[in-house]
């Protein structure tokens, strides 16, 4: 839906305050306690965080991509741990559902992933299938009262909080590849789905993934997703496509989060006798951490306008992912370096960002498997 | 009953203000405008009263440009029902605005008008005053806590020193302090909705008031830049100085 500028307008500075007010006073605690305070959760389901993209007719309030980047632009301008609570609902745990779902399964699910009062969860990735995903291995076996399910998923997010799986799982072992997978949608609690315990991760505390362990997980016939077999690889690349775009404009957000930091201790900072943003070589890292966001940023809309009107954007989202999450990476870089050695002092919360920001070159497809899927369209495209 | 809500458009708290190099005020182009806080907190107690089904009715009024449609809307996301825009673009000062919502009452007979105890922008402190005079109605100002009875309201006023209770007789004028509530954050569905919700413009023309100003600006400058602070070796020294150098203890 294309909300009107004013509209967007007000969401957008509702957002911002949201972020300042609440968000960002929470961050150390967050990070020290590994855990989002529930109130706080409260509040992102109160202001209808968890339904962005969910359609209005299921609950959600549908925005297009092109309004989500902007939302994501001030909502991730804290602690990406405060997005991944909803991130799921709003991307990969509820766009298979939204994009391929029957209109049983979306009249079922999606209200209740829109108000947040269910968290979904995505799982493809399992211990030997992570960037060659249609390998995976996890099996689906037909009965007379459903499917039965069998395998390990790896790195899953939220899911120790999830009472919905939309998993990946082979349904034809004859057929090797992508064409031999369906998706399946699980829910928790269920005596065949056990969770492995809580990964220790580099950062992002306040995050949780985990294994997901299915041993003859019985589930129903209608929690084949479309209710059709063969398609669930398909259905996955399509939830990754939006999620490309949907990620890069995570890193837009956290950038210019560091850039702000960064700019101010580049005033408040004295050595020499003056601040250290009077030195160019501090300048260079403000001024390169500035153009390389605002690029991003551009391309982002770009994609993001584009697949809203309708075009294949398979490239532009693999571009947006690929460049601004490698462009946070050297923000978050440059931002430790202008803070000297605080940057590398907890207390200060920079050198928690630049592990947070490290993710995002490795999920929803690595920055190598951006370049993959980049430069085969070029030579698809080129005949 | 109904409860009128006055909501001011000035620049966000966050903004750090610049005055214009001609001292003939602040500048307000490409600035970040939002609710006076605390308006926010009147429209905050408003929707509360009505959710607690002692409000009827909740209507925003805001005075001023086009552009204070806008926090009208932001009233109407946090859950006012209707608006009325006094539209305007001449400087509108606490006596001109106190006539409008005069005007404004007469018409829409509510029993209650709630207000900030001031704006953040000029703090003057005097529309809810200058109003309840106007109307002969009873006033509460700097209200911490607010009680409804049958025809009357019990208002608790942060004064220096403590607190005092005041009762008031229905209608009435009521100023907001900081401690009355924490506003909500308008939702985002309700942002959506709010766009549906209706907005009357007037003009003071129409409402039959003379907004021309009474007070003449000569001057707005910038606070004097804060002196560096200093060191003291002990407590001893901080002790001393107090005493016999700042003199405040
Ligand atoms: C915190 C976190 C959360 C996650 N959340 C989820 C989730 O919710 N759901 C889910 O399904 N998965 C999730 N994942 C898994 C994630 O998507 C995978 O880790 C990712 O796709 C990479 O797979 P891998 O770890 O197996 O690495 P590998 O595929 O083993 O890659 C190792 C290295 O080899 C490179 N490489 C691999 N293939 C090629 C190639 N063809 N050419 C060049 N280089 C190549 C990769 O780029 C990488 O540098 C999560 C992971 C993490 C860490």
């Amino acid at each position: 839906m294309a909300l009107d500028p004013q509209t967007l307008r007000q969401f957008l500075d509702t957002i911002q305050r949201f972020v300042r007010e609440q968000l960002e006073p929470a961050e150390a605690m967050v990070a020290e306690t590994d855990t989002v305070p529930p109130a706080i959760v409260d509040e992102m389901r109160r202001l209808g965080l968890f339904g962005m993209t969910i359609p209005e007719a299921q609950g959600g309030l549908g925005l297009g991509m092109s309004e989500e980047v902007q939302v994501l632009f001030e909502l991730c301008q804290t602690s990406p741990a405060f997005r991944s609570v909803h991130g799921t609902n709003n991307g990969i745990g509820s766009q298979g559902i939204v994009i391929d779902g029957t209109a049983e399964q979306q009249r079922r699910y999606l209200p209740r992933l829109a108000s947040g009062e269910i968290i979904a969860s995505f799982a493809l990735t399992e211990p030997g299938a992570g960037s060659d995903a249609a390998s995976l291995r996890t099996s689906a076996r037909r009965t007379a009262e459903g499917w039965v399910l069998n395998g390990t998923k790896r790195f899953i997010t939220n899911a120790p909080e999830a009472s919905l799986f939309t998993v990946m799982a082979r349904t034809d072992p004859e057929t090797r590849g992508a064409g031999g997978i369906s998706a399946f949608l699980v829910e928790a609690p269920n005596p065949g789905l056990k969770l492995g315990r809580i990964d220790r991760k580099m950062g992002q505390r306040g995050a949780h993934t985990a294994d997901v362990i299915f041993e003859d997980c019985r589930v129903p016939a209608d929690a084949l997703l479309g209710g059709k077999e063969g398609q669930g690889f398909k259905t996955a690349m399509k939830v990754l496509d939006r999620g490309r775009i949907h990620i890069a404009a995570v890193a837009v957000g956290v950038a210019e989060r560091l850039i702000r930091d960064m700019l101010r201790y580049a005033k408040e900072r004295v050595q020499f006798g003056q601040a250290i943003g009077e030195f160019q070589l501090v300048q260079a890292m403000l001024a390169d951490s500035r153009a390389e966001a605002y690029a991003a940023r551009c391309m982002v809309l770009d994609a993001a306008r584009r697949r809203d009107a309708g075009e294949n954007v398979s490239t532009e989202a693999a571009c947006c992912k690929y460049f601004a999450t490698e462009m946070v990476g050297r923000v978050a870089d440059r931002a430790v370096q202008v803070h000297g050695g605080s940057g590398y002092i907890a207390d200060f919360g920079v050198e928690r960002f630049y592990r947070d920001v490290r993710l995002f070159r490795l999920y929803e497809g690595t920055s190598q498997i951006q370049q993959i899927v980049i430069a085969r369209n070029m030579l698809r495209q080129a005949g | 009953m109904k409860v009128l809500v006055a909501v001011k458009r000035v620049i966000d708290y966050n903004v750090k203000i610049r005055v214009k190099p001609d001292k003939t005020g602040v500048e307000t182009a490409n600035v970040k405008m939002s609710m006076n806080p605390f308006d926010e907190i009147g429209v905050e107690e408003a929707v509360r009263l009505k959710e607690a089904g002692a409000a009827s009715e909740i209507i925003a009024v805001s005075m001023g440009p086009q552009s204070c449609q806008e926090t009208i809307r932001t009233a109407l996301a946090m859950g006012a029902d209707r608006g009325i825009h006094v539209l305007s673009d001449a400087e509108l000062q606490p006596l001109a605005v106190a006539k409008l919502l005069k005007a404004i009452a007469a018409k829409e007979q509510p029993q209650l008008v709630i207000l900030g105890k001031q704006a953040i922008d000029d703090d003057s402190n005097q529309t809810g005053q200058m109003l309840a005079a106007l109307l002969g109605w009873a006033q509460g100002t700097f209200a911490s806590k607010l009680k409804l009875e049958a025809e009357k309201a019990l208002v608790t006023r942060e004064i220096d020193g403590g607190l005092e209770t005041v009762e008031l007789k229905l209608p009435a004028v009521m100023t907001t302090d900081l401690r009355l509530n924490e506003p909500r954050y308008a939702s985002l569905p309700n942002i959506m909705k709010a766009k549906k919700k209706p907005i009357e413009q007037v003009t003071p023309e129409a409402l039959g008031v003379d907004v021309a100003p009474r007070l003449v600006t000569l001057k707005v400058e910038e606070p004097a830049k804060r002196q560096g602070g200093r060191k003291v070796a002990s407590v001893q020294e901080l002790v001393d100085k107090l005493k016999n150098e700042a003199r405040v203890i």
